[in-house]
């Protein structure tokens, strides 16, 4: 293992991440603007709705997660459930 | 007979048992040879049959070409070759001769022309893909290798169980169209679901696949899930149940992946997603959506392929899969990070990318035949994809948190086999006349228009500001140390428990067949204690022997009994 804990990185910048998220939610807004200026042919009735796929996009994603939330409240359990010596044990690093 | 009408299997068993003696790079180069070789031997070859062995009156198809089985046979190529050089550095005869066996078997199980060669490379792909698995050697992978086999070969026996029917029903062994009409049909359905990961049979591809070596998760990954989506497509093309099994396949993983830990096992979920799309296509049934599921799984192959390398590289660099663990290996591993990048941008299906071509085809299909509900889950699953695979695999590997681990890139080798897949999965995106041409009916569809390429932008990107949004609004789940409940449950927790309480219950009972089945319930908890080497190879020879038998039965059936 090399040590260089001291190094910056792509990402060690914060202002670089927020420019990064800037230019993400630059092309989110070219998106919507599509809608309104290009004409997309819809063969389901709901794609006729403007915005359509940008919403259902963002409310499927939002409500998978709050779902999954909720199910792992159901079915997590501790790693060693299925019996002693289940448990993860790391690999040694090639 | 020229060496191109041998069955291509031939080529790859002979190069497996080539591989046990030799050493260093020679055995590397008979490994890489044998999918090269073979693959320029099949350059000149037309549909037909080209190979039969008769055995007593019955004749065994073992070369049967067609347009459909010949693009199975071509994946299955690039697919070996990835594999392969992926694993050069394997130094475990086990791990590289089962590798090349497994290969063999996928090529011969989709090259069959009857069901009883089928059952036998169907069985085969079993057994030999087992000891990829239990060539990890932790008592983890050892019990759940055992769980994977008898689920296997469950799904083998009752492929013959319906063979069987199907030759007292018609007289024939073909296997063409096969429907849902009898017996038969069902038998032969439910074997070929168990090994496509139908909803509550899909279990064993979540619990096998991360268990497996770095290496051999990258052959699981691309064989055994698509000679059944090759089987389903040949045998129950236009069946409308595959429609809602399919959909349900899409859906109900996404949740898991999105909870889920251990990074593999969130592919292996994902996988099933995937395998969902191909095989609601296939119960759609027509040209496109049939055309569309088997440039799928194409694709599928490649990407999927690529997803699994990177985990293995990231496993077998760090020691470390689960998500917790992981973070910000960008740093030092920004070869690896980019190159799965690519397989993420892939399976979400980003214009441009090889997924985008073929799961496009079958969404356009389902709308075709007004399958309006079908079609929203599948829009649904299509942002989940993006969400678990496409944002959560490389997010936590490679960036979010810094876990503090430094470690370098994978060998020359394993970078070499990624960027091979992930060439293909931007050849397929950018060309896709070069997998269009390969089709089995003539495709007469463009996925590049501004409606698709529109659209598609639009789900992905706001599928990712949802992503962002939650991450900063702290609702992400973490990634824990834990694991989540799932079908096995009931074969892992439930059935063992019941066994159990009939031992105790029965503990005082004479009668013979109290005893009886005390003692079965005794030898069913004792399976689940064994540990490797003198345990296991028992395992496999009572479960080859029981199978033999059977075999051997259906032979003598089919002798005597005639239709």
């Amino acid at each position: 293992m090399r040590a260089d804990h001291n190094n910056k990185h792509l990402f060690d910048d914060p202002q670089r991440v927020r420019r990064l998220l800037r230019f993400f939610y630059g092309i989110c807004t070219l998106l919507l603007a599509g809608d309104i200026v290009l004409h997309r042919h819809a063969v389901h009735p709901l794609e006729a709705i403007p915005m359509f796929y940008p919403v259902f996009g963002f409310v499927a994603c939002v409500t998978l997660v709050l779902v999954a939330r909720r199910l792992r409240t159901l079915l997590k359990r501790p790693e060693n459930y299925y019996g002693a010596g289940d448990e993860d044990a790391a690999d040694e690093p090639g | 007979m020229s060496p191109a009408e041998l069955p291509p299997w031939l080529w790859f068993y002979a190069a497996a048992v080539l591989v046990i003696p030799a050493r260093g790079p020679v055995r590397g180069l008979i490994a890489l040879s044998a999918p090269v070789l073979s693959a320029l031997l099949l350059t000149g070859v037309e549909p037909g049959i080209y190979f039969n062995l008769h055995i007593l009156d019955y004749e065994l198809i073992l070369f049967r070409a067609d347009r459909l089985s010949l693009l199975f046979v071509y994946l299955f190529h690039v697919a070996a070759f990835i594999a392969i050089l992926y694993s050069l550095r394997v130094r475990d005869t086990l791990q590289q001769t089962a590798g090349l066996l497994y290969a063999g078997s996928a090529i011969g199980a989709v090259l069959a022309g009857d069901l009883l060669t089928l059952f036998l490379f169907w069985e085969l792909l079993a057994i030999t893909s087992v000891f990829l698995i239990w060539a990890r050697r932790t008592p983890r992978a050892i019990a759940s290798g055992q769980r994977y086999l008898i689920i296997q070969l469950l799904s083998g026996l009752l492929l013959l169980a319906g063979a069987l029917f199907q030759w007292h029903d018609t007289g024939s062994l073909a296997f063409d169209y096969v429907g849902l009409d009898g017996a038969a049909g069902w038998l032969i359905f439910l074997a070929f679901g168990i090994k496509c990961g139908f909803p509550l049979m899909h279990n064993w591809i979540t619990d096998a696949y991360p268990e497996a070596t770095a290496t051999g998760a990258v052959f699981l990954a691309a064989f055994t899930t698509k000679v059944a989506i090759y089987a389903l497509a040949r045998g129950f093309p236009g069946e409308t149940p595959l429609v809602y099994i399919g959909a349900l396949m899409t859906c109900f993983p996404i949740f898991y992946a999105v909870i889920e830990n251990d990074l593999r096992r969130v592919l292996a979920y994902s996988m099933i997603n995937q395998l969902g799309f191909m095989v609601c296509a296939i119960g759609v049934g027509t040209t496109l959506a049939l055309n569309g599921a088997v440039a799928h799984a194409f694709t599928d192959v490649i990407f999927k392929g690529l997803l699994f390398m990177s985990m293995g590289a990231v496993l077998q660099m760090t020691g470390r899969i689960n998500g917790s663990e992981l973070g910000g290996l960008y740093k030092t591993m920004p070869k690896t990070a980019t190159l799965c990048i690519v397989g993420a941008a892939s399976i979400s299906a980003f214009p441009l990318f090889s997924g985008f071509v073929s799961k496009s085809m079958i969404m356009s299909a389902v709308l075709q035949e007004n399958y309006q509900l079908i079609w929203l889950v599948l829009l649904f699953a299509s942002a989940g994809v993006f969400h678990h695979a496409g944002i959560k695999i490389p997010y936590f590997a490679f960036f979010a948190r810094d876990s503090g681990i430094r470690t370098g890139e994978p060998p020359v080798n394993m970078l070499a086999a990624m960027a091979v897949a992930a060439l293909g999965c931007i050849s397929i995106g950018l060309y896709p006349a070069l997998l269009y041409d390969l089709l089995p009916w003539p495709p007469d569809y463009t996925p590049y228009d501004v409606s698709h390429v529109l659209a598609q932008l639009q789900l992905l990107f706001f599928s990712a500001l949802a992503f962002v949004w939650l991450n900063l609004q702290g609702l992400y789940p973490p990634e824990l140390r834990a694991i989540n409940l799932d079908a096995d449950w009931i074969y892992r927790r439930l059935g063992p428990g019941l066994a159990r309480a009939i031992v105790r219950i029965s503990g005082n009972c004479t009668d013979a067949i109290a005893i009886r089945i005390r003692h079965l319930c005794g030898r069913w908890l004792a399976l689940g204690q064994r540990r490797f080497d003198s345990d296991t190879l028992k395992t496999l020879r009572t479960t080859s022997t029981m199978l033999i038998c059977v075999a051997l039965l259906l032979v003598v059936f089919v002798v005597f009994s005639g239709p």
